[in-house]
């Protein structure tokens, strides 16, 4: 099926399923400890061997020497593999670091052998036996050093041109009676989340099977397959369940590499987890920015120059963090530029992390913002809202497809009680705590990307639904299994729903906020085909028939829907493709984002009172889990705005922090209430379900919202992210 | 981790004397340190001598009205036990602000007093650390140092001692009992207990060989207002960045220990001969000498600050 005009009145409106705040499918298997994470597929797989991986210790140079001997005398040891034996190896089209180091080293932590023993404790003892010999290399480590030498990086194949410009930028700026200029930097972040990466791998003569945590099935074959040259076709992916991804399990990554090798080498399935100490360097990370954002305003508050550029870095060859993305579109104005620079760094590679580019950019601009604001002595969202547009201000004549960013921050102010914020900072002083207010708009790109599915109708009358799209705690087999319910008019109940495992139909996957809008897609296309077949096979007309409470209706004639099957199961299958109308239609999520936080006025202490998002984000497939999404945005926005960084040893090139222990993401007591209204809206241009994806957008602003609420409370605005005690303490306003 | 032998002791005398016949021995409680050490290979003990089974977890009353807690007593029950909270408030305070209520429930009197430094450095066997290779020098001074610690530093370590509780037990003047493996007993002074880095950071405590730890005796309780201050980034599950314990006495004088900036709870009589003439007066003597790096030079502003914070709270 294709999805290239808008969509009209179909099965979905009917909303008896789609749009109600269903429980978890798989909740209970999660909540009890009984749903099998790829670490856990013992029973998949037995007997099993135990992979151990070693990382680098330095952060640039190469192995002059590995001498092996005592570690595979080792007690249990079964093989070693390094680059030494591992044969020729490629790497992914997604990622550029290298799963197995060696002989050059490119960053720390990056694997430099794997170690197989029977038990997971020998493996790991093993490999303290390993003597790696290094030379050491001059590197890259410390972005600011490192900006002069950044260029403009090539086109990627996500996110914004690296440069863009609508009008005379320079021009307008100069002439603009308000002005301003800012700097602004955030540091490295981690996913953290809480799965590890972990693999079993298995071959079978020349079949290769994983059981595996990745979000994107079909990007894991692709890339496995390039990555150990064999064939697409004989590899098997399995990721039933997923700890988090965060955007880090895009693909695969060292542990499914180094598992595939290890088990050839073992001859025997071989299981590996990321130690937790590894993974901060091992893996990837959303990479530190420094960002200048340059407003131009008339004194009623119109923005007439918006110029916004970026400097990132990575390993060679690796992405740029677009942070410029949500400021092409986001506020009105009409001459503008946007550049992104890229730098070369021997830090471990930065990818995508959720709502890559526009999570730092919007960290930036919409601090950028509310000093802009307070420059034109005006409020912040009505500043916002003077500067709304519905057309896409690099293309006036592209409108969008939906945009209520003005009703969000109307609601949310209303709702949040922002009438009662002080214009004035550090005004409010209320038992040793500076309270204040802040806030920011989010915006999120709604993107779809083709996605299959294979529906089934059994004898019984239980659907089936098989697409290799994952679950990766969002809630996909909850959704998917209202979309199905809701097409073939069944109880969720009587649906079945098989989530990832890569010989299913290839799906979007999960991943840029577009897993939701897409996937359901797919299966909404399926069950058209389905329901045709049903049809035809009850002899109905099927452009006349409903299907309803586990019935099939046309004019006279209500069928049970298992009559269809009488003669054996029904299967379709189908591909939804998107046509153009992401492209004739501007298509983004929107959001307002409302805080309050309270400062000791003694320490500098910084903690939330309380968080508010109000979204637009079309139709809502399922209340609860959109709310989830939602409020694990703002909590990681939370983390990034107080406490997340990779803290970068300039001298020994990595990034001290990597543990849970010192790499703090908020615990519950940093969030104490939270709240989401979901505006009413379908979004007729974005897919048949009239749906957009909301993993990314409660991210996005979160972080800028409590800045702008610190600054508020104190009078202190602070800059570069996390916005920590130490950095207020100089400046807190005297009490009394 | 390395392979190690285990024995589970079953008196004092059994215990004391495993750790006189096994110089590579380590006693284990908890574990909730210890076994990460080992897992990192940071502490490669050859024999574990499990002192869980000793019947120390305990809390009784001491002859000259304090109290005694048994080694063994574990975070939770201490902070929970009821003669704690209405005369040592500060002490259950301090031990609810530290670590998650799982490690507390497992984590002891004495092995929270013997924990060792969390310093990034530390943990990374990559990685210079006098602690664990003398001579191998410090990562931490010109490195990630915005939690190391500001006073008692020296050129070869500016590691920090993460305990909470034991800042409490410092401010209201703990004692520690030990045991040797001769059969001496000896109190020392918690203030005495931990050395300061110098030029051997590896030798954190002064305990003899195979010297256990069987009980924290307080003396008798103090009266006055009881108040432990955590400043952190996060509201909690983090590590002092500055604490203060404080028992605040109602003609203005106390006693006060700062945790978070020091190799051990940082007190000085002196400094709170200054008590009545507030924060700023005890601080400075407090943290007279100082040495801080650009990254914690914060801390010595943000402890006068907290050190008069729990002042006012004593006083509203």
């Amino acid at each position: 099926m294709k999805f290239d005009t808008p969509a009209s009145t179909n099965p979905i409106d009917q909303m008896k399923v789609i749009g109600q705040p269903k429980d978890r499918v798989e909740g209970k298997l999660k909540t009890t400890g009984t749903a099998t994470y790829a670490y856990e597929q013992q029973a998949a797989v037995s007997p099993t061997a135990y992979g151990y991986v070693v990382g680098s210790a330095i952060g640039k140079g190469r192995i002059s020497s590995i001498d092996s001997s005592e570690a595979r005398q080792a007690s249990g040891v079964i093989t070693i593999v390094t680059y030494e034996n591992a044969g020729q190896l490629d790497r992914g089209e997604f990622y550029v670091d290298r799963a197995l180091a060696g002989p050059k080293i490119d960053h720390y932590h990056q694997a430099v052998a794997i170690v197989v023993a029977h038990t997971f404790e020998q493996a790991r003892a093993a490999s303290a036996l390993l003597r790696v010999y290094y030379v050491r290399e001059p590197g890259a480590y410390d972005l600011a050093a490192q900006r002069a030498s950044a260029t403009t990086p090539a086109p990627g194949a996500f996110g914004p041109p690296p440069h863009t410009a609508t009008g005379d930028f320079e021009g307008a700026f100069k002439q603009a009676a308000v002005t301003l200029d800012g700097h602004y930097t955030t540091p490295d972040h981690a996913h953290a989340m809480m799965e590890p990466h972990a693999t079993i791998a298995q071959w079978q003569g020349n079949k290769l099977t994983l059981w595996t945590s990745i979000q994107q099935m079909n990007w894991g074959v692709r890339d496995l397959a390039k990555t150990l040259g064999i064939s697409k076709d004989n590899i098997h992916l399995i990721s039933p369940y997923i700890g988090g991804g965060f955007g880090g399990k895009g693909t695969i990554l060292c542990d499914a590499v180094l598992a595939s090798l290890a088990a050839r080498a073992a001859g025997r399935p071989v299981k590996v987890a990321l130690p937790r100490p590894l993974m901060f360097n091992n893996l990837t990370h959303r990479p530190a920015t420094i960002q200048r954002i340059r407003l131009g305003a008339n004194p009623d508050g119109t923005l007439t120059a918006v110029g916004h550029e970026s400097w990132s870095g990575n390993l060679r060859g690796g992405r740029t963090e677009a942070a410029t993305a949500s400021t092409r579109t986001l506020y009105a104005g009409a001459n503008r530029m946007t550049r992104l620079y890229l730098a070369e760094l021997d830090l471990a590679e930065g990818s995508a992390m959720r709502a890559p580019g526009e999570a730092p950019g919007m960290m930036a601009l919409e601090i950028a913002m509310d000093e802009m604001a307070e420059k034109l002595a005006m409020d912040p969202v009505k500043f916002r809202v003077i500067n709304d547009t519905q057309v896409d201000p690099e293309q006036p004549d592209r409108r969008f497809s939906q945009r209520q960013l003005v009703e969000c921050l109307n609601t949310g102010a209303d709702h949040f009680g922002w009438a009662r914020r002080s214009t004035q900072p550090a005004k409010e002083l209320h038992d040793g705590w500076w309270i204040g207010l802040g806030m920011a708009s989010a915006i999120r790109g709604a993107p779809t990307t083709k996605s299959a599915a294979r529906v089934r109708l059994d004898r019984k009358g239980m659907v089936t639904v098989e697409t290799d799209m994952t679950d990766i705690g969002t809630g996909s087999y909850t959704i998917i299994a209202q979309t199905a319910a809701e097409m073939m008019g069944v109880d969720m109940d009587k649906v079945n729903v098989y989530l990832g495992d890569s010989r299913f139909p290839e799906s979007s996957g999960s991943g840029g906020q577009w897993g939701a809008a897409s996937s359901t897609a797919g299966v909404y296309a399926a069950c058209v085909k389905l329901r045709e077949a049903v049809a035809t096979t009850l002899g109905l007309d099927p452009t006349k028939t409903e299907f309803i409470d586990g019935h099939v209706r046309e004019g006279s004639n209500n069928l049970p829907l298992a009559q269809a099957t009488i003669d054996g199961d029904l299967q379709a299958e189908d591909v939804m493709e998107f046509g153009d109308l992401a492209k004739q239609y501007a298509q983004q999520t929107f959001g307002a984002h409302f805080v309050e936080v309270g400062v000791n006025a003694a320490t500098g202490e910084i903690r939330i009172r309380r968080q508010l998002a109000v979204c637009a984000a079309g139709r809502i497939l399922n209340p609860k889990t959109a709310r989830s999404q939602i409020i694990g945005g703002m909590t990681m926005g939370a983390g990034a705005a107080l406490m997340e960084e990779m803290i970068v040893d300039h001298r020994l090139g990595y990034f001290v922090n990597h543990d849970l222990a010192g790499y703090e993401v908020p615990v519950h007591a940093d969030i104490p209430h939270q709240e989401v209204i979901f505006l009413d809206e379908v979004d007729a241009y974005a897919t048949p379900l009239k749906a957009k994806g909301v993993g990314e957008l409660g991210i996005s602003g979160a972080a800028a919202a409590i800045a702008n609420a610190v600054y508020n409370a104190t009078g202190i605005r602070v800059r570069d992210y996390p916005i920590t005690l130490d950095k207020l303490i100089d400046h807190l306003p005297a009490v009394g | 981790m390395k392979s190690f032998t285990y024995e589970r002791a079953t008196s004092l005398p059994h215990a004391v004397n495993a750790a006189a016949n096994n110089p590579g021995a380590r006693f284990i409680a908890g574990g909730t340190n210890l076994l990460d050490l080992m897992k990192l290979e940071i502490e490669i003990p050859q024999h574990l001598i499990d002192v869980n089974g000793l019947a120390l977890d305990e809390i009784t009353p001491t002859e000259d009205g304090g109290l005694r807690i048994g080694a063994m007593v574990r975070n939770t029950d201490l902070a929970a036990a009821p003669q704690v909270r209405r005369d040592y408030a500060v002490l259950s305070k301090a031990l609810l602000a530290g670590a998650s209520g799982q490690l507390r429930n497992k984590a002891t009197t004495a092995g929270n007093l013997l924990q060792r430094t969390r310093c990034a450095y530390f943990y990374d066997t990559h990685q210079p650390c006098n602690k664990r290779r003398p001579g191998a020098g410090c990562s931490a001074i010109g490195g990630a140092s915005r939690q190391q610690a500001i006073v008692g530093v020296s050129d070869a370590c500016i590691a920090s001692h993460p305990s909470d509780m034991a800042v409490a037990m410092r401010a209201l003047g703990a004692r520690v009992e030990t045991l040797n493996s001769d059969g001496q007993v000896r109190t020392i002074d918690l203030a005495d207990l931990y050395s300061a880095p110098g030029t051997t950071p590896h030798i954190e405590n002064i305990l003899n060989n195979g010297e256990l730890i069987t009980a924290v005796t307080l003396p008798k309780p103090l009266g006055g207002e009881h108040i432990y201050y955590k400043v952190r980034d996060r509201a909690s599950y983090a590590f002092a960045l500055v604490s203060v314990a404080a028992i605040v006495l109602p003609d203005r004088t106390g006693q006060l220990a700062l945790g978070g900036v020091a190799y051990k709870p940082w007190r000085s009589e002196e400094a709170e001969a200054y008590l009545p003439d507030g924060a700023k007066a005890v601080a400075r003597q407090l943290l007279a000498g100082a040495n801080p790096t650009a990254q914690n030079a914060f801390k010595i502003k943000l402890a006068e600050r907290t050190i008069g914070l729990a002042l006012s709270t004593a006083s509203s």
